[in-house]
Order: structure tokens, then sequence, then C-alpha cells
């Protein structure tokens, strides 16, 4: 399907920070490149500067003098949204309330003063691309949130925009709606290819839908990777914590072993510190016979979570563990367990981070 | 056996505050149709004051129209930008421009006039024409325009949807026009009316302002009042019914469907 393949632009932001009317500092200066007809995440909690940085490369916001927007190296930093040719949902999705479903779909087509047929052409197009059919004539106020967040993507994607900007396009709906519409946004963004900056602050969107993921807080970029780099390798441990769940396990380490009080815990690193803070997944460690297994600890409690069963573990590091475990291994509280990681599954944070 | 009482009581009650109020505006309406009101409905009932009336002030009740359309046209057009303006901006200048604009609800309309002869009764030209009137007449139901439409767009997402045109390409005016004025109707179209019947009904402003070349349909049913018969004001007051109270339903029905979204 003819829909806007290879139209994206690449987006690069130069020092950008914003610093609002009454004083707060929304976001410190950032540089950050996305390449053309990349999905890139800017996820984080709420307050972290994720939607301002994400509305100064709508033209929505003015970064703070010394930030630069360049769209294909070109600066856009003074130019207004509606003349950098950007595709935008909103979390609210903004749909005209005093327009049909195709008319707003085809809005941004009439203002760029497209004849008629052709534009009824391509909303039938994107009608039939987002799953809509039928709700045509609807009035807004007709339509169900799931049905919204579609009319408002199409209508963002109907201009054929070099770049496609959401912001929480997935916030408003329920979890069942929220999981189907995420895999087929995916799907859409993958057929489309324009480049797309995604805001949310839903770990499972950033990772399905991500090709690189831009963790930010506190108005700081944290960290930037793909979604199994920031999910594998954390660089902090407010990475590492918001990202997944994760045992931060603080100890010393003994060329190469993390030394506590259940046993010695290698972590393929030939390294010693006094006082190091390593990241372990729940999920990276197995539950063996407490004889012979380097590493052991008391099953406080078991919660059978369908798909696994999450234990918490006491006595092998200083704080409990985590440990997700099959959910066909008879496991109980207060039995004593024995727990192999692999070395590679510890990761090393550097220190306070 | 009490509550039918209490209930009894207070249907009374109503129905006497009701007749009231009522009683005295049937009067006058039914003294307009009387042939001589001192001997009352039994002289027979007649058009002829109506006519008479039409026939000496026709001209004021078009000029109150005219009026009231210019004063409505000219609130529309500041009215509504500025609404919008003072919404979007928001922050404590918009508050003070908010207030600034409602004072004029709060200050004696001969106050007004008076300001208003002070600083521009020397321009004649203007001070004699019915413009001047319109100017008066602007300042004083501009607060009822602004008001009604602020109160739809703190109802609707107004930013929001200005922000999603403009993703599309559409420039300020267009976004206004497009996305800004449609999603506003029901406080248009309050307000409108309000600026409407209240400038058809307008006389402290409008008596220190008018010449006797630009007198309006209150000021007509004054002299009216002042200077005839009590059966050709009376037939003046029906005919200012007539023309105020479909007006007023209106309203009633535009506020009542606002309200229902």
């Amino acid at each position: 399907m003819n829909v806007a393949a290879g139209h994206g632009a690449s987006v690069r932001i130069e020092a950008c920070g914003k610093t609002f009317a009454d004083g707060t500092r929304a976001l410190e200066p950032a540089t950050l490149d996305i390449a053309c007809g990349e999905t890139l995440v800017l996820l984080g909690p709420s307050g972290c500067g994720k939607t301002t940085m994400l509305r100064i490369i709508a033209g929505l916001e003015l970064p703070d003098a010394g930030g630069r927007v360049l769209f294909d190296g070109k600066d856009m930093t003074s130019v207004p949204i509606e003349k950098r040719n950007v595709g935008m949902v909103f979390q609210s999705y903004a749909l005209f309330p005093n327009m049909s479903v195709a008319d707003n779909i085809g809005y941004g087509l009439k203002i760029r003063g497209i004849g008629r047929p052709e534009r009824a052409a391509r909303v039938a197009e994107l009608v039939a691309l987002t799953n809509i059919a039928g709700l045509e004539s609807r009035r807004i106020d007709q339509l169900s949130g799931g049905q919204r967040q579609r009319v408002a993507l199409a209508r963002a994607v109907a201009i054929r925009p070099g770049i496609l900007l959401l912001d929480e396009p997935l916030t408003a709906l329920d979890a069942a709606l929220r999981d189907r519409l995420r895999g087929e946004l995916n799907r859409l963004l993958r057929a489309l290819g324009i480049t797309t900056i995604y805001v949310t602050h839903d770990q499972a969107e950033a990772m399905e839908l991500g090709d690189r993921i831009v963790v930010m807080r506190k108005g700081s970029i944290a960290q930037i990777g793909t979604p199994r780099e920031i999910y594998f390798a954390p660089e902090s441990r407010f990475v590492a914590e918001f990202i997944g769940a994760a045992n931060i396990v603080e100890a010393p380490v003994e060329n190469g072993y993390l030394v506590l009080p259940g046993g010695r815990q290698a972590i393929g690193l030939e390294v010693s510190q006094s006082a190091a803070v390593a990241m372990i997944r729940p999920e990276t460690i197995a539950i063996v016979d407490a004889a012979g297994a380097p590493l052991s600890g008391i099953i406080d409690s078991v919660s059978f979570i369908g798909d696994r069963q999450r234990m918490i573990v006491s006595g092998a590091s200083s704080r409990p563990l985590a440990v997700d475990a099959p959910n066909t291994v008879k496991v109980k509280a207060g039995e004593r367990v024995g727990l192999l990681i692999v070395p590679d599954a510890v990761r090393l944070l550097p220190p306070e981070s | 056996m009490r509550d039918r009482l209490i209930f009894s009581g207070q249907l009374v009650f109503t129905l006497g505050v009701a007749a009231f109020l009522v009683v005295p505006a049937v009067l006058s309406i039914s003294a307009g149709v009387t042939v001589n009101y001192f001997r009352g409905i039994s002289s027979g009932v007649t058009l002829q004051w109506v006519f008479q009336v039409w026939d000496l002030y026709a001209d004021t009740i078009l000029l109150s129209f005219l009026i009231a359309f210019a004063a409505l046209a000219v609130t529309l057009l500041i009215g509504v930008p500025a609404a919008y303006a003072l919404h979007t901006h928001g922050g404590r200048l918009s508050r003070i421009v908010e207030e600034v604009i409602t004072l004029p609800i709060a200050i004696p309309g001969l106050a007004i006039a008076l300001a208003l002869l002070l600083t521009y009764g020397g321009f004649r030209s203007f001070r004699g024409s019915w413009l001047f009137i319109v100017a008066g007449h602007v300042i004083f139901t501009m607060p009822f325009m602004v008001r009604s439409v602020m109160a739809v767009f703190a109802t609707v997402d107004v930013r929001t949807l200005d922000e999603g045109a403009a993703s599309l390409g559409a420039s300020p005016a267009r976004r206004f026009l497009d996305v800004i004025v449609p999603n506003a109707t029901p406080g248009i179209l309050a307000g409108a009316l309000m600026v409407i019947t209240l400038s058809l009904g307008e006389f402290n402003l409008t008596w220190m302002l008018h010449t006797p070349l630009t007198k309006t349909l209150p000021i007509g049913l004054a002299d009216s009042y002042a200077s005839m018969r009590l059966e050709v004001a009376s037939a003046y007051t029906l005919i200012f019914f007539i023309m105020i109270i479909p007006l007023l339903i209106a309203m009633q029905i535009f506020a009542d469907r606002g309200q229902g979204r």
C-alpha cells in the first residue's frame, strides 16, 4: 500500500533545554540524534521532561537560548509547528468535535489544498489501514477510546509527515485494548517507515515499539540504547529499577566474586571493589538444590503469577532477593534453596548513580 | 395531613409571588389595547394605540435594532478573539484584563456615559451619530460576550485542539476559524443573544448619550410615558415585549442546550 513509506526525516536536537516562565527547569540541555525511519521512545516517569522534549521537536515549545532543532540538517528551531510537516498524536487525541471522522482525517490535506477526490481517496486508504471502516461519517463523541486513538493516528499520518510524534497515545485506554493497539501500532509504524518519536511512561510500550529508548529522569537523559541494552546493561541504578524488575545488591567484590551473606557469586569480571552495587534480574536466578550451591537462602514467600512464580528469598544477600521460577517448579515458603546465577547476568552499576 | 398543609402553604405563597410579578405586566399590556384605560376593558379593545406608537416611534425601534446588531458585530469581532487570547495566555495579566472588561457591569451606566461624553463629546460628528451609542453599548455588553465564550473554552480543551490543527499545517487564522470558533458556538450564541437583549433594553447609558435624532426604543418609551396618554406608553411596552420575549426564550433554549452537552 502506498502510504508514506520512506518519508522519514532525520532529527537532531542540540543543547535543547527548557526553563518555563515560572523558573522551573523542565529539561536540562540535551543533545540527541534520531536517524531516518527510526522509532525512538522517550521513556520516563511523569515530570521527567519527555513531553517537553517532544514538544520542542514538534515546535510547540521553544528551547532555551542556544538550543537548536534540525530536521535533515536544516535548522527548524524558529519554524512554527504548522510549517514543520510533523504528524502528531496527542494524549487526549485533540480530535475536532465539530468535524466527522473523515473530515478529521482529511483536515491536514484540505489545509494543503488537496482537491476533494484525492482527499477522499487518501482518507479511504487510511481508514482501511487503521481498521476504522464504517465510521467515516460518525461524530467524534460517538467513538470509543480505541476508535478515537485510531482516528488520531490516521489524521497524523494522512499528511505524509516526515516525522511522527506520539505523546502517550495509548495511556487513555484500558489495559487489554492498550496491549492490542500496541501490537497494531508497531506493525503500522514499521510499515510506514516514518521517523517516529514516541513518548511513554510504560516500559512495555517502550520495549516493543522502540528501535532505541531514551530513558529520562528529572529533565536529563539517563541512558540511550536499544531495548536490549537498556534492559541487560543499565548504566545506573535508576534505569535498572525503572525498567523491569531488578535486585540491587550492595556488597564488596573480591577478585571477581560478590561476597554475600549467603555465599559467593561470580560476576565474570576480574575486579575488586570494597563497595559495589550490582543488578541481578529475578528471571536470571535459577533455583537449585541447596547442597553444593554457591549461594543459598530461605524462601520467604511465593506468589503464583500465572506464567511464572515470584519468590522472595532472604539470607542470600543483605536484602531479600526477588527470584522468578518457572510456574511448574514446586517450591514453598520456609524451604532452603540454592540460587544459581550465570556470571554474565550480574551487572555492576557505577557507584552512586 | 401536615405535609399537605405545608405544600398548600408553599403553593399559595409561590402563586402569590408569581402573581405579584406577572399582574403588572399583564395590566400594562392590556392597557395598551384598551380604548380607554380609565373606563377599563369594557370600553373596548383596539389596536389603534399600537399603530399610533408605530407611526410615532418606528424609527426608534429600527434604530434600536441597528444599534443592537452593530454592538453585536463589534463584540463578536473583538470579544471572541479576546476571549480566546485570555483563555490561552492565562496567568495574572489575563485575570486582570478579564476583571477590567467586566467592570462596566458594576459601574453605573450613567458614570460610563459621563466618561464617554467627557472624552469624546468634543468630536461633534461622532457624538451626534448613533455610533456613539453603539460605543457605549459595546462597553456595556462586551463582558457578557467574553464571559460566555470563555465559559465554553473552559469546558472544551481548545488549546490542544488548536495545537492539533497547527500540527496539521493550519495557520493561526485558519485554526481560529476552522476549530476554535465552531467549538465555541454555544457560548458565542448565548453571548450574542445576551448582547442583543441587553442592547435593546439599555436605558441608563443611552439616555445620557442620545440626541433628539438618535433615540432608541427604551428612550422613546420613557418619552411616551412622560408626554403621551397612558395607553400609548402601554402599547409601546407591548411592542417591546413582543420583540424581546422571543429573544429571551431563544436564549434560554441555547443555554439549556449548552449545559446538556
